[in-house]
Parts: C-alpha cells; structure tokens; sequence
C-alpha cells in the first residue's frame, strides 16, 4: 500500500490550509460563490439538491483498514451516520456542513487521502481494477503505475483548466474488471519480449454521447508511457472543443478528427514531450512498487474451508457468488456485496465499515478495495479464514450472496441527491432488488448486470448493463428508457434502446417481463442473459415489453 | 407572444447547512416552502430575485420555482421541487428528520 512520503503530507496540509482561508473568506463574504465554486470544486466540494456533498478519491479503488476507520469516522461525526461508496471508486458524504469541510479533509489527510481533482476539468481518480495484485488472471499489478498517474495528474500544472473531465482507468488483466473501453484513457497493462508496458486505448466515453475507446497504441513501454500519456492529454488539451461542453471530452475530439488523425498528432507532441523524461518518473515507479509489494501469504490447512463449504448451504452459496479465484491457491478474493436486497446500492453505515476494516487487519494483510460495482473487496484472504468472516458480515447484514447477480445493481444517486439528476435512481434499484428476491429467482437467473443512471450523463453506466435503466423527465413526469445488451468488460458494447420508456411504477414489471422473456428464451440454464441477448436479438424482448405494439401491427 | 407568467417562490440553499429554503414575505429564509411568498407578478418576481442575490453571505443558488397556491401555502408543481422540499427518498433525512441537526 502507498505510504505518503513528507513531500505528499506537505502538500497535503498546504492545500487542505488554503481551502480553509478559502471556506471563511466564503462565509465572511469576501467570496462570492461565483469565485468560491470553482475553488470548492477542486476540493472535491460540490452543492447538491438537499446539502453539500463532499467527494473523496480512493485511488485506484485501495485503502488500509486504518483509512477505512477514518471513512467511518467522518461519516459518524460529520455525516448522517453512512457513506456513498460510487461507480469511479470514490467515497460520497450527503449531509456535510460547509464549515465542518476543513476539518473533513485535515481528518482524511491523517490517513493520507484527498478530495483533490475529485471535480472540475483536471484528471480526475484514477480508477483500477479491483482485483488488482490478488487477481489470478493478472500480467502484473496495475496499481503500482496508477499511483504514477496520480502524482503526476495531481497539480499538474497543464492539466488544470482542460476543455472538461479527465478520466484514466487501468487493469492489469484481459478479464476487464476495470471498464477501461469507457475512459478517457484506458490501459491494459502487457508484456512484450519480457518489457512491461500497456496497451493504450483511448475516447471511451458514456454520458450523453456513448462511445467505446479506440486502440491508440496497442504497447507503449513503461519507459515512455508517462510521455506519452502527457503527450494524448496534451493534444486533447488544445484540439479538444471548448465552445460545447456536450462536445468538449476527448471522445468527440477522436470521433471528429479519426484515430488516426489523432495518433499522427500524439506521436508528433511526444518527440517534443518525451525528452523532458530523464527517468526520475521510472525511478520513482521502482520506489512506489516496493509499497505494493506482495504480502507474505500464509500457508496452512484449507480442510476447514472444505468442511464448511459441504456442510453450510448458507456459507456454500456466498462461496459460490461472492469469491474469486486468487492468484494463490490457498487464497481467495472476497466481494462483500453492499447491496443488501432493499438496500441503497453503495451506502455503508460507519459501524459496517469499521467492521470490514476489522477483517481486513485480522484475516486479509490490512487490505480492502472498493469497486467501481459499489462493492467492497478483501483481496487476500486465507480460504481457513471465510468461514469467519462469513459469520461476522452476516452479523452486520454484509453477507448478501448476490455478486454479479440481478440484486447486484449499480445505481447513481439520482434525484435523491443529485442536482444535476432528471429522475430517481436509487428506488428503482431497490424495488427491483425486493422484488427478485421474493421471487427467489436470482441464482437460477445467473449472471446479470443492471444499472442505472438518474439522467444522461451517465454516471450508473446504464449504456453498459446488459439491462440498463435511465431515468429521464418527460414533461415534468419521471420516465425510464431501457437498453439491451450493453457489456463493460474487453468485449465492450453500448446496450440497445428497446423503445419507449416506463413510467415510474412501471419499470419493476417491464424489468421482470425481460427477465421472463429470457428465461424462456435460453437454450439453457448455463447461457447467460447477454449471451442469449446476443444470440437472439432485440425481437423477443420487444414483443414481450410492447405488446400493444405488436397487437396494433397484426 | 410572451409565455403567460406561472406563480413562482424564490428557493435557494442555505450557505452553511446546504439546506433548501425560501424566500418569506417578511424578507426571511424559512426550510418550509409552505411559508414561502408566492409570487404571482413577473416584475416582482424579478425583484424578490434580486433581493434574494443580493445575500450571498447567507444563501446560495437563488432561483425562481414554480409553484401554486395550496391550501396550507405554496405546493410545487413539478417532481423535483417536490423532492427539495422533502429531502431523499431512501432515508428519512434532511427535512424529515423529527429532531433536525441544530444550527451551528
């Protein structure tokens, strides 16, 4: 795990000491908020509908039990009691109060976090994999690298006032976990002829305008890729539009010129770019991997594991849903799903992190990750130990048996929240969530992803559910569109509009109608939602939501 | 021709708390929008606005809301005013809370 050096704490405590000065010289008046949002805004501070909301980076998804406690504590002295964990694997607090902020942020500087560049048009987090270094499908760990990008993204002094949002994502597998077709810049860590580098894509994007990224490169060595990074932001920087900002994120800047046009124009700022890199950057690379260095996993019997698994269905199913395979055999990787059916996708209680924080420093090296699913992740566990664990998150209502299922449903804020929203969001995922859990349905579904987003820009990555959900307002009226087939993983697709959308009260039927629709629909029990999608089409699902439509028709 | 002017309150949020809250007639900021001055009058209405502008110190975000007369004062005529005056739906927070937070 990363441990700030004295330059990061400096930097840290100088800036959280400005947004102080910053926060009075709001409340005195000496600021306008005209002059004090953009300044709020680069400390992570945004006004939502009902309060302030306080948004705080956790790079690249990975935190120390100790910065889980501290999570827990904000949200119990500052916060209503909870935290928002969302889909760029940052922490959301709803009910801050303006003057507590600076005390907020000395807080998480403690353990060493930010809000930095959690808004504006910087690089924002840079988001991982959340199996990352525990993942059994992995060419080396991605995290070592995205802390790179983040000392370099942070006060970058280029890339502060961009034509908008910046985002980078990073996986180190070709199992995409980390959706990295839908970033601004996503890398696939490779190894060429025993280099390590990435593959680097490029103009992905959701939001109004969805877009699956391009290959700008497919290796650019770790020696040149920070040039080159600086090299495709740069050009972005002065090519990218300005006079839209529907039209400002690098997508519409590759959709417009071509990738090739794009390519010509980055390879020709990096030979003036790449030599300002004398090294320091790959020096310090080798610096930040001792941090991320492997813990020394134990061995020991795994027959109590094995004993459980035969004897406890309870314990048996959450095995079966909740854990993937671990780089070493005797170990597993732990998803605890926030998503109790019912449940506020993401939202976890301060006694329920400092639980978690708990297993993490007794059965899991002090390690724990947050998913951009809206998951909580302990990535090394001895397979001895869930048995245990298993029996304390049941405690703590964390033992839902549902990752990747249809409950396990990514949801934005929405109109609960958020100012920008045009609709709810969050009721809607817990109304399906109830209803497929009374069914009793879920596990004979299968693997099913829905999410929804509370208006275009996208923020619940409904373009890429297999079932995606946006919640729009038609004429002061909430009204929700549904798309089909949509995948965020190295097979990456845009769902498809089936037609009209639903009211409110009737999203949960139509949601079930699709369901039934491909049950009845696949070959068999092992053909998964998207790929009897794929193989059947748009047709029966239309039938099935409109059938009206096809009534008028005959 | 213009559009016919719809009855409005002047809504913003509370600088410190973050809180919705409305103008009053008596120059006020109530978290109720049932004691909220309904303004019935384009160039009032235009006026209240600057009023309201005109106390950056205290609020933020001032606006004109539609709204219409209700028995009990102003009701909000679309959804997302309905939810403001109420707070989310997931939890019974911000204006729902029977004990609110003091002021600091």
């Amino acid at each position: 795990m990363y441990r700030y050096s004295e330059f990061d704490h400096e930097f840290l405590a100088e800036r959280n000491a400005q947004f102080r000065a910053q926060v009075e010289r709001r409340i005195d008046g000496s600021l306008t908020e005209d002059e004090f949002k953009p300044l709020r805004l680069m400390n992570g501070l945004y006004l939502q509908l009902h309060a302030y909301m306080l948004r705080v980076a956790i790079p690249y998804g990975t935190l120390s039990s100790a910065q889980m406690r501290q999570l827990a504590l904000l949200a119990e002295k500052w916060d209503k009691g909870y935290g928002h964990f969302t889909t760029r694997q940052n922490i959301q607090y709803n009910w801050p109060k303006l003057n507590d902020v600076p005390d907020m942020l000395d807080a998480l500087a403690e353990v060493g976090m930010h809000a930095i560049q959690t808004s504006g048009n910087t690089i924002r987090n840079v988001t991982a994999d959340h199996f990352a270094g525990a993942a059994a499908d992995e060419v080396a760990d991605p995290r070592p690298y995205a802390e790179l990008l983040r000392q370099w993204s942070t006060d970058h002094p280029e890339f502060q006032f961009m034509p908008r949002k910046f985002k980078i994502a990073i996986t180190g597998s070709e199992n995409d976990r980390a959706v990295i077709k839908a970033h601004d810049i996503g890398l696939q860590l490779v190894e060429r002829g025993g280099v390590l580098g990435a593959r680097v894509i490029v103009g992905g994007g959701l939001g109004r305008t969805p877009m699956i990224g391009k290959e700008l490169s497919d290796f650019v060595a770790f020696d040149d890729l920070l040039a080159y990074l600086e090299s495709v932001v740069s050009v972005w920087n002065q090519i990218g539009r300005r006079d839209n900002k529907y039209k400002a994120r690098i997508k519409i800047t590759v959709h417009e010129h071509g990738i090739d046009a794009i390519r010509a124009k980055v390879n020709e700022r990096f030979l003036q770019v790449r030599p300002q890199f004398k090294g320091a950057d790959m020096n310090l690379l080798e610096e930040i991997k001792d941090h991320f260095a492997a813990p020394a996993f134990r061995e020991g019997s795994v027959a109590s594991f094995e004993s459980a698994y035969a004897n406890d269905p309870v314990f048996r199913s959450w095995v079966d849903t909740n854990i993937a395979p671990h780089k070493n055999a005797d170990h597993a990787i732990v998803t605890i799903s926030i998503k109790k059916h019912g449940a506020t996708p993401g939202d976890a209680t301060a006694e329920q992190m400092r639980i978690m924080a708990d297993l993490a420093e007794e059965f899991a090296y002090d390690e724990l990750r947050i998913s951009h699913e809206q998951n909580v992740i302990l990535p090394h566990v001895h397979k001895s130990d869930l048995p245990a664990i298993h029996a304390k998150l049941k405690e703590y209502e964390l033992a839902t048996a549902n990752i990747g299922l249809i409950s396990d449903i990514i949801a934005c804020p929405g109109m609960d929240y958020c100012a920008l929203a045009t609709a709810r969001s969050i009721p809607v995922a817990q109304e399906i969530a109830t209803r497929f859990d009374e069914l009793k349905l879920e596990h004979d579904i299968g693997h099913l992803k829905i999410k929804i987003s509370g208006c275009i820009n996208a923020c619940g990555h409904h373009h890429v559910g297999h079932i995606g959900i946006l919640g729009l307002d038609r004429a002061g009226v909430e009204n929700y569109q549904i798309t089909l087939g949509g995948d965020g993983t190295e097979t990456a697709a845009v769902g498809d509009r089936t037609g009209p959308g639903f009211a409110y009260s009737e999203i949960v039927p139509a949601v079930e109608r699709i369901v039934d629709t491909y049950l009845n629909q696949r070959e068999s029990a092992e053909e998964t939602f998207l790929e009897t999608y794929r193989r059947v089409g748009m047709a029966p699902f239309k039938a099935a939501l409109y059938p009206e439509a096809r009534a008028n028709a005959a | 021709m213009a559009r016919a002017f719809t009855p409005k309150v002047v809504t913003a949020n509370d600088l410190l708390e973050g809180d919705v809250i409305y103008q009053t007639e008596d120059d006020r900021w109530s978290r109720d929008l049932s004691d909220a001055e309904l303004i019935t009058d384009e160039a009032h209405a235009q006026v209240r606005l600057l009023d309201a502008a005109r106390q950056a110190s205290k609020i933020v975000g001032a606006y004109l809301a539609d709204a219409v007369a209700g028995e009990n004062g102003p009701e909000p005529t679309h959804f997302r005013e309905d939810f403001r005056r109420t707070g989310p739906s997931n939890y019974a927070h911000g204006k729902q809370e029977t004990s609110p937070q003091p002021r600091a």
